[in-house]
C-alpha cells in the first residue's frame, strides 16, 4: 500500500512539475481580442536558424523606403548594418565603420550636429558610428504629423509585440475591409491582427464583436513600390516578409551568435554532466 | 538512483577510476575558464565606444599661430598651425640635446610641416599642458613642471617621453582623419 | 552537527600558523569537507547548492550590468539596449541576469516545497526555516525592484501598482507612499532609489544565507526519512559525496538555464517591457513576472483594497509561523499517509493560483456556462476560482496542518537513517 502511494505520489508530482514548466514557458497571458499571427517559415526560426542576408538587405530597403517615412529606429546605428550577421556584412571589412556600403548608406541620412565654429545647430551626412536619426523632433510633432498617433520606434518592435516577426508580417498583410456594422473613423484602418477592443464601435450582435482593432497606419505596402535588385518578385507578401525579417534581426542583432554559443554550451554541459554522473556513480558505489 | 550496483567490468580498475575524476575535474576547470572570458571581456570598450575611436577634422579651421583643441577618445587633441619661426626653432634643435631624441620631421607630415597634431596629455601623469608658457616656446605642464618645445618634445621636467603624435592621414589637402 | 568534533589537522607550518590566529581553513574544512551528511539525501536536496549558484550568478552578472546601466528615466531603456547591442558579451550577461531571476525563483519554490514535504521546518530547525522565509521575502523585494530598472512599460506600471499597495494602508498610507516614491508618482527619484536598493539587497540576502547555512550546520541536515542522525553509519562526509551529487544537480539545472538563456531568452518576460515606459498609457493587461503571480492572485481575490494587501502579505507571513502550526510528531510526509495528499493538493493550488494571477479576473473559467453575481463578481470567473484557491492556501496552514497532525495515524518511522536505507533496498529486491 505504502509502495503504491509513494509511486503514485511521485507520478502526481512529476505531472505537476511538467505542468508548471509548461505554464511558465508558455507565458500564460491572454492575447486580447486579435487574430493569431499567421505562420511564416522564416529562416531564422528554431535553434539552428540563421538570417538570410539577401532577405535582410531587401528588408532594409523596404524599411528605408517605406517604414522610415514615419517610424524611427533610434537604437540602431549604421555600423550595425555592417557588423557580423548584419545585412551588409562583408568579411573584407571586419570593422563595420570602414565598410564602404555602410558608409554610403549612412551618408544618405542627415543627422543633427553643432557647428563647432559658430555653435549653431546644423545637419551633416551621417557616418557609420551615428544612430538612425529621430524622425520627429519630439513626440508632439510625431503625433501631430500622424493624426494623433505616435508611430512607434521600430528598433525592438519584434521583441515588443507578441508573435514577433510573424505578428509584423500578419499586420502588414492583414488589412481587410471592415465588417458591416463596424464604425471606423476617418484616418483609422481596421486590421484583425491588431490587438484591441472594438465593442464600442460595433453596431451588430454584441456577442459577436469582430476580433482585431483599428490603427492609424494605412496599409503601407503596395505592389512594386520598392524595387528589388536581386530578382525577387516585388509583391506585398515579399515586402512584408523581408521587412519583418529585417526588424527581427534589428531587434536582437546577436541572435545567430547567441544560438551558436548556446549549442556549444549545451554540448559542453552534456559532456560535463556525463563525466560528473560517472564520477558520482563510482563514488557512491555501495554507499546508498 | 539508490539501487546498489553490481560491479561493471573495469569500474574497479584504479586507473579508470582516477581518469573519470580527473576528467570531471578538468571539465569543471574548463567551464570556469569559459565563464571568466565574457565576465572580463565586458570591461573592454564597447562597440559604440570603438566606433567613435576615429574622428575627422578640417584643418582650414586653424589659422596661423593658433591652436585648436578637440576631444578625441576622451582626451584633448592639439591641432596647431605653427609659424615659420616655430618650425625653424623645432628643426634647429640638436638630437643630442633631447631627452627623447626624435627629429621634428618625424613628427609632422612632409610638406605639411606647419600642422602639428598632438595628444594633449602630458606623458608624465596625464595632465593637459598649456601652450605659450615654459622655457622652449612650446607647452608647459602645470602639474609637475614639464617643458615641451615647439615640436611637443620633452626638454625639461619629469615627463619621460615626447607628447604623443596620434596616427592620422590626410584625406584631402585640408582634411585629416585621426585614429 | 554542533557536537561533531573538528577533524581538521593542519599539516604545513603556514596552516598551523594561520589556524592559531584565524581558524578560517578549519571552518571551511569542518563545514564543507568533513561535514557529516545524511546518506539518504535525494536530489531534492541539491537545490540548496543550486540556489547558492543562482545567488552568485545574479550578484556577479548584476555588478557587471551596473557598470553599464544608467539609472535615469531618459536613458535607462536605451542603456539596457546598449548592453544588449554594444557591450562585449552584454547580450549574454543581461539575458543570464534576467532569466537568472526566474531560475532563482524556480529553484527556491522547489526548495521550499521540499522543506514542506519532509518537515524540514520542525524542531530543532525552526530558526533555519525562518531565515529561509526572510531570504524568500528579500528575494521578492529584490526581483521586483530589478524588474523596474529597464524602465519599460511593465517596469513602470508594475512599480505604480505595487507602490500603490502601500497607499492602501489607512491614514499613514498616503504619506508613506509619497516617501517611498520620492514624489507624487513613480518617477526619476523612484528609479534611482530602486537601483540603489536593488544593488544593496542581494548582499543582505548573502548575509542571511550565511546565517541560514550556519543554522543548518548547527542542527544538521534533515533527510527524507525525517529521523535525526544517530551514528556514523548514517552519514557520509560532505566532500566528496555531497559535492559531487550537488555538482551533478547544478549541471542539470544549468542545462535548463542555458536553454532559456540561449534559445528562449524573452519567453519568461513580457513583450510590453520592450516598449519604453510611458506614464500616460497603461498596457492593456498588466501582470507581474510569473513567480509573483500566486501572490498577485491572492491580492485580487479580496474585495477590499487594504484587506487584499493584508492577505497578500499574510500569504508569506504564515510561512514564518509554520513550525508552530504543524502538530504532527512525524517530520517526513513519507510516513504521513493523509497529510501528503493534502500537500499534493497544496502544490496544485499554488500552481493554479499562479495561473489565475495571469488571467483577467472577470473571464469565465468555463466559457458559456450560465453564471450569477456574488460579492463583486460572477461566480463562473477566475475571481471566484482564485477565492476558493486562496481559501485552501490559508486553510492548509491554519486548519489542515494543526488538525491532521493530531488526527492522522502515521506509518511506522524507521529507527535510523541506515535502517531506512536497508528497508528501501529490501523493497527494491522484493
Amino acid at each position: 500500500m505504502s509502495a503504491f502511494m509513494t509511486k503514485s505520489l511521485k507520478k502526481v508530482l512529476g505531472a505537476v512539475a511538467v505542468a508548471a514548466a509548461l505554464a511558465g514557458a508558455s507565458g500564460a497571458y491572454a492575447a486580447g481580442g486579435a487574430e493569431h499571427p499567421k505562420h511564416v517559415d522564416f529562416t531564422f526560426k528554431g535553434p539552428f536558424g540563421t538570417f538570410d542576408q539577401g532577405q535582410l538587405q531587401r528588408g532594409y530597403k523596404v524599411y528605408k523606403e517605406v517604414c522610415a517615412n514615419c517610424h524611427s529606429a533610434t537604437l540602431m546605428s549604421f555600423r550595425n548594418l555592417g557588423q557580423k550577421g548584419g545585412p551588409f556584412y562583408d568579411p573584407k571589412y571586419k570593422n563595420p565603420n570602414d565598410n564602404p556600403v555602410v558608409k554610403a548608406i549612412a551618408a544618405e541620412f542627415e543627422v543633427p550636429d553643432i557647428d563647432t565654429d559658430t555653435g549653431e545647430d546644423i545637419t551633416r551626412p551621417a557616418t557609420p558610428s551615428d544612430n538612425f536619426p529621430e524622425k520627429y523632433p519630439n513626440t508632439y510633432a510625431a503625433a501631430a504629423g500622424n493624426g494623433g498617433a505616435i508611430p512607434p520606434d521600430l528598433s525592438v518592435i519584434t521583441k515588443a509585440r507578441h508573435g514577433g516577426a510573424e505578428y509584423i508580417y500578419s499586420l502588414l498583410t492583414g488589412y481587410v475591409t471592415p465588417p458591416k456594422g463596424l464604425n471606423v473613423a476617418p484616418g483609422q484602418y481596421y486590421n484583425p491582427y491588431m490587438a484591441g477592443s472594438l465593442a464600442t464601435q460595433w453596431d451588430g450582435d454584441p456577442h459577436h464583436v469582430p476580433v482585431g482593432g483599428v490603427l492609424a497606419m494605412a496599409p503601407p505596402l503596395n505592389q512594386g513600390a520598392v524595387t528589388y535588385d536581386d530578382g525577387t518578385p516585388e509583391t506585398v507578401d515579399n515586402y512584408a516578409k523581408d521587412v519583418s525579417a529585417f526588424l527581427q534581426w534589428a531587434g536582437d542583432p546577436h541572435t545567430t551568435l547567441r544560438k551558436k554559443t548556446g549549442v556549444a554550451v549545451l554540448i559542453y554541459l552534456f559532456l560535463f554532466g556525463g563525466l560528473t554522473y560517472a564520477a558520482y556513480r563510482q563514488l557512491w558505489h555501495g554507499k546508498h | 538512483m539508490s539501487e546498489p550496483e553490481k560491479d561493471h567490468g573495469g569500474e574497479g580498475d584504479p586507473n579508470r577510476r582516477d581518469f573519470i575524476y580527473i576528467a570531471a575535474g578538468a571539465a569543471a576547470v574548463g567551464a570556469v575558464g569559459a565563464v571568466v572570458v565574457p565576465l572580463v571581456a565586458q570591461m573592454n570598450p564597447a562597440a559604440d565606444t570603438l566606433a567613435m575611436a576615429s574622428t575627422e577634422f578640417d584643418l582650414s579651421k586653424v589659422s596661423e599661430g593658433m591652436q585648436v583643441v578637440i576631444k578625441w577618445r576622451g582626451k584633448p587633441l592639439f591641432i596647431r598651425y605653427r609659424t615659420p619661426k616655430e618650425i625653424a626653432a623645432a628643426q634647429e634643435v640638436k638630437l643630442s640635446d633631447l631627452k627623447d631624441p626624435q627629429a621634428d620631421s618625424d613628427r609632422v607630415t612632409a610638406g605639411k610641416e606647419q600642422y602639428l597634431i598632438l595628444v594633449g596629455s602630458c606623458t608624465h601623469l596625464g595632465c593637459v599642458p598649456t601652450f605659450g608658457e615654459g622655457q622652449f616656446g612650446g607647452w608647459f605642464c602645470p602639474c609637475h613642471g614639464s617643458h615641451y618645445d615647439t615640436s611637443g618634445r620633452i626638454r625639461v621636467g619629469p615627463a619621460p617621453t615626447n607628447l604623443e603624435v596620434p596616427t592620422y592621414e590626410y584625406l584631402t589637402d585640408t582634411r585629416v582623419k585621426i585614429g | 552537527m554542533s557536537e561533531h568534533p573538528s577533524t581538521y589537522d593542519p599539516k604545513t607550518g603556514v596552516e598551523k600558523w594561520l589556524d592559531k590566529r584565524l581558524p578560517i581553513v578549519r571552518l571551511a574544512y569542518d563545514s564543507f569537507v568533513d561535514y557529516p551528511t545524511p546518506r539518504n539525501l535525494n536530489y531534492w536536496w541539491t537545490f540548496g547548492g543550486i540556489l547558492s549558484v543562482c545567488l552568485v550568478i545574479q550578484i556577479v552578472t548584476g555588478i557587471i550590468l551596473a557598470m553599464h546601466y544608467v539609472p535615469h528615466i531618459d536613458h535607462a531603456f536605451a542603456s539596457v539596449e546598449r548592453i544588449m547591442r554594444d557591450v562585449n558579451y552584454g547580450w549574454l550577461i543581461r539575458y543570464v541576469h534576467a532569466n537568472g531571476a526566474s531560475m532563482f525563483f524556480f529553484a527556491v519554490f522547489i526548495h521550499m516545497f521540499r522543506g514542506l514535504y519532509y518537515g524540514s521546518y520542525k524542531a530543532p530547525r525552526e530558526v533555519l526555516w525562518i531565515l529561509g522565509c526572510i531570504i524568500f521575502f528579500l528575494m521578492i523585494a529584490t526581483a521586483f525592484m530589478g524588474y523596474v530598472l529597464p524602465w519599460g512599460q511593465m517596469s513602470f506600471h508594475g512599480a505604480v501598482v505595487i507602490t500603490n499597495l502601500i497607499g492602501s494602508i489607512p491614514v499613514i498610507g498616503g504619506p508613506i507612499l509619497t516617501w517611498l516614491q520620492g514624489g507624487f508618482a513613480v518617477d526619476q527619484p523612484t528609479l534611482n532609489r530602486f537601483f540603489s536598493l536593488h544593488y544593496l539587497l542581494p548582499f543582505v540576502i548573502a548575509g542571511v544565507v550565511i546565517l541560514h547555512i550556519w543554522a543548518l550546520h548547527v542542527t544538521g541536515q534533515n533527510n527524507p526519512a525525517g529521523v535525526e542522525i544517530k551514528s556514523k553509519e548514517d552519514t557520509v562526509p560532505f566532500t566528496p559525496y555531497a559535492t559531487v551529487k550537488d555538482g551533478l544537480g547544478i549541471i542539470i539545472f544549468l542545462f535548463l538555464f542555458a536553454i532559456f538563456v540561449f534559445f528562449l531568452p524573452n519567453s519568461l518576460g513580457h513583450a510590453d517591457n520592450y516598449i519604453p515606459a510611458n506614464p500616460l498609457v497603461t498596457p492593456a493587461h498588466i501582470v507581474p513576472e510569473w513567480y509573483l503571480l500566486p501572490f498577485y492572485a491572492i491580492l485580487r481575490a479580496v474585495p477590499d483594497k487594504f484587506l487584499g494587501v493584508v492577505a497578500m502579505f499574510a500569504a508569506i507571513a504564515v510561512l514564518f509561523i509554520l513550525p508552530w502550526l504543524d502538530t504532527s510528531k512525524v517530520k517526513s510526509m513519507r510516513y504521513r499517509p493523509v497529510m501528503r495528499w493534502f500537500f499534493v493538493i497544496f502544490v496544485v493550488v499554488c500552481l493554479a493560483l499562479g495561473w489565475c494571477g495571469a488571467q483577467l479576473p472577470d473571464t469565465p473559467v468555463i466559457p458559456g456556462l450560465p453564471s450569477f453575481n456574488l460579492i463583486d463578481g460572477a461566480f463562473n470567473s477566475y475571481l471566484w476560482l482564485t477565492r476558493f484557491l486562496t481559501l485552501y492556501y490559508f486553510a492548509f496552514f491554519l486548519v489542515i496542518m494543526p488538525w491532521i497532525g493530531l488526527k492522522e495515524e502515521p506509518l511506522p518511522v524507521p529507527a535510523s537513517i541506515s535502517e531506512a536505507i536497508l528497508a528501501e533496498h529490501a523493497k527494491k529486491k522484493g
